[in-house]
């Protein structure tokens, strides 16, 4: 049996755990917040992009673009986003196994793959592979727009340079504080945005282009890249936190659990000692009575 | 009074801009153009600068950068990577941020790097625009 001493101490320690993950808890939700605000905003950026974007290809479009360009894919990029930080249980991991499978998928067709990743954590999972082409690092707690325009111009323009021929990027997709999934989209080459409320836009008639239909579309992709990328960042921001804060719930609970198991052991200890102590003086008080 | 048009600006922080307003001016890919009411629909890339607008006697400027506009069914919407108040601007910083462009375009322009260059004309628009903004 430990000793008193020992137990109190251990229940101390375990107590001040629980503090700090129950802090992180609340941290992360209030982190949480303020990312899914961000996204809320974000939405009708996206939503009006879209639209235009339908209007656009579904209007008189004629010619082709670089960005849409569909080649023979023997080059695969993938676009890693995971977070700057750990401590959000399986999050980071879950994307880099998703990232290995497709790997080991594209490589079994005979395809290269090299990486992308912005985040600490896919870097650090990633690099002993060798393939990781470029890195983002530490962007991930205040990224803001330009840092997407960053990564989606610069895979654009490997993509154009023939570096690649599909970019994917992979990403952990928010669907609720309790579920986030390590989810895939095709970024590269762009595929025509159908909308279907774009129907009803049509009965205003046809727009005039400035510049032409064709050239404002060649402004619109590299933009539309920005939006992709931006969007996956802020999913992963949100899904960080509420991953972080279901794992540190976890933490405290589990906290909890030890604390309840250790003051039992503690209370027992305490007895033990007592009934030895009794023993010990009954034994001494019989002792003298026989003497 | 005369009828208006609804103007909205949506960067990717949030909506900037949300009223009815009777007249807007915007640098166009073509150069500056107004919209009125009723305007016919129209869809125009936007350059770095000025965007302003007049709702009765008041008048409000913008520095926006990098997207495009719409206008469809009396409804003029701006789509741009990001828009800020004239009386929002730090004027200070948008010097500063004008110097260290032109350093970093001579220095470019010294070692012919031109993806720098194009990045740091950029970021000198930007920065002229914000101060022309500040001073409306």
């Amino acid at each position: 049996m430990p000793s008193l001493k020992e137990v109190k101490s251990k229940i101390n320690g375990v107590k001040k755990t629980a503090q700090i993950t129950k802090a992180m808890n609340m941290v992360a939700s209030a982190k949480l917040r303020g990312a899914q605000e961000k996204m809320e905003s974000f939405r009708p950026y996206t939503a009006k992009f879209n639209e235009a974007m339908s209007n656009l290809a579904g209007g008189s479009m004629s010619g082709s673009f670089e960005l849409m360009d569909q080649r023979p894919v023997q080059t695969v990029e993938l676009v890693v986003i995971t977070s700057d930080r750990g401590l959000c249980g399986s999050f980071n991991s879950n994307i880099v196994k998703l990232v290995e499978k497709k790997t080991r998928e594209y490589e079994a067709d005979g395809k290269a793959v090299s990486y992308v990743c912005v985040g600490k954590k896919g870097y650090q999972a990633l690099r002993k592979t060798g393939k990781v082409r470029k890195s983002y690092l530490d962007i991930m707690g205040t990224f803001q727009m330009f840092n997407a325009r960053e990564i989606a111009g610069e895979a654009a323009e490997n993509f154009l340079s023939g570096g690649s021929d599909l970019v994917e990027v992979i990403f952990g997709e928010f669907r609720s504080v309790a579920t986030q999934a390590p989810t895939s989209t095709d970024l590269l080459p762009v595929k025509p945005v159908v909308d279907e409320s774009a129907e009803e836009q049509k009965i205003s008639g046809e727009y005039i282009y400035e510049p032409s239909a064709e050239e404002i579309m060649e402004v619109l992709l590299p933009l539309y890249l920005n939006v992709l990328v931006y969007h996956a960042m802020l999913e992963v921001g949100a899904s960080e936190h509420a991953a972080r804060m279901t794992a540190m719930d976890n933490a405290t609970n589990a906290c909890k659990d030890i604390i309840s198991n250790l003051t039992i052991l503690y209370n027992k200890a305490r007895q033990a000692a007592i009934t030895a102590e009794l023993m010990d003086i009954v034994g001494g008080a019989e002792a003298l009575k026989k003497a | 009074m005369a009828q208006q048009i609804a103007l909205e600006v949506v960067t990717p922080a949030g909506a900037v801009v949300n009223e009815s307003v009777d007249i807007v001016n915007a640098p166009g890919y073509g150069g500056d153009f107004g919209v009125l009411a009723n305007h016919a629909p129209f869809l125009s890339t936007i350059k770095i600068g000025i965007l302003s607008y007049e709702s009765g006697k008041k008048r409000e400027s913008l520095m926006i950068s990098g997207g495009f506009c719409e206008v469809s069914n009396n409804k003029i919407t701006f789509l741009v990577e990001s828009a800020e108040f004239g009386y929002q601007i730090d004027v200070d910083r948008a010097m500063k941020a004008k110097e260290r462009a032109e350093k970093r375009i001579a220095q470019a322009v010294a070692q012919n790097d031109a993806v720098t260059r194009v990045r740091a004309e950029a970021e000198l628009q930007r920065a002229l625009a914000r101060i022309k903004a500040a001073k409306l």
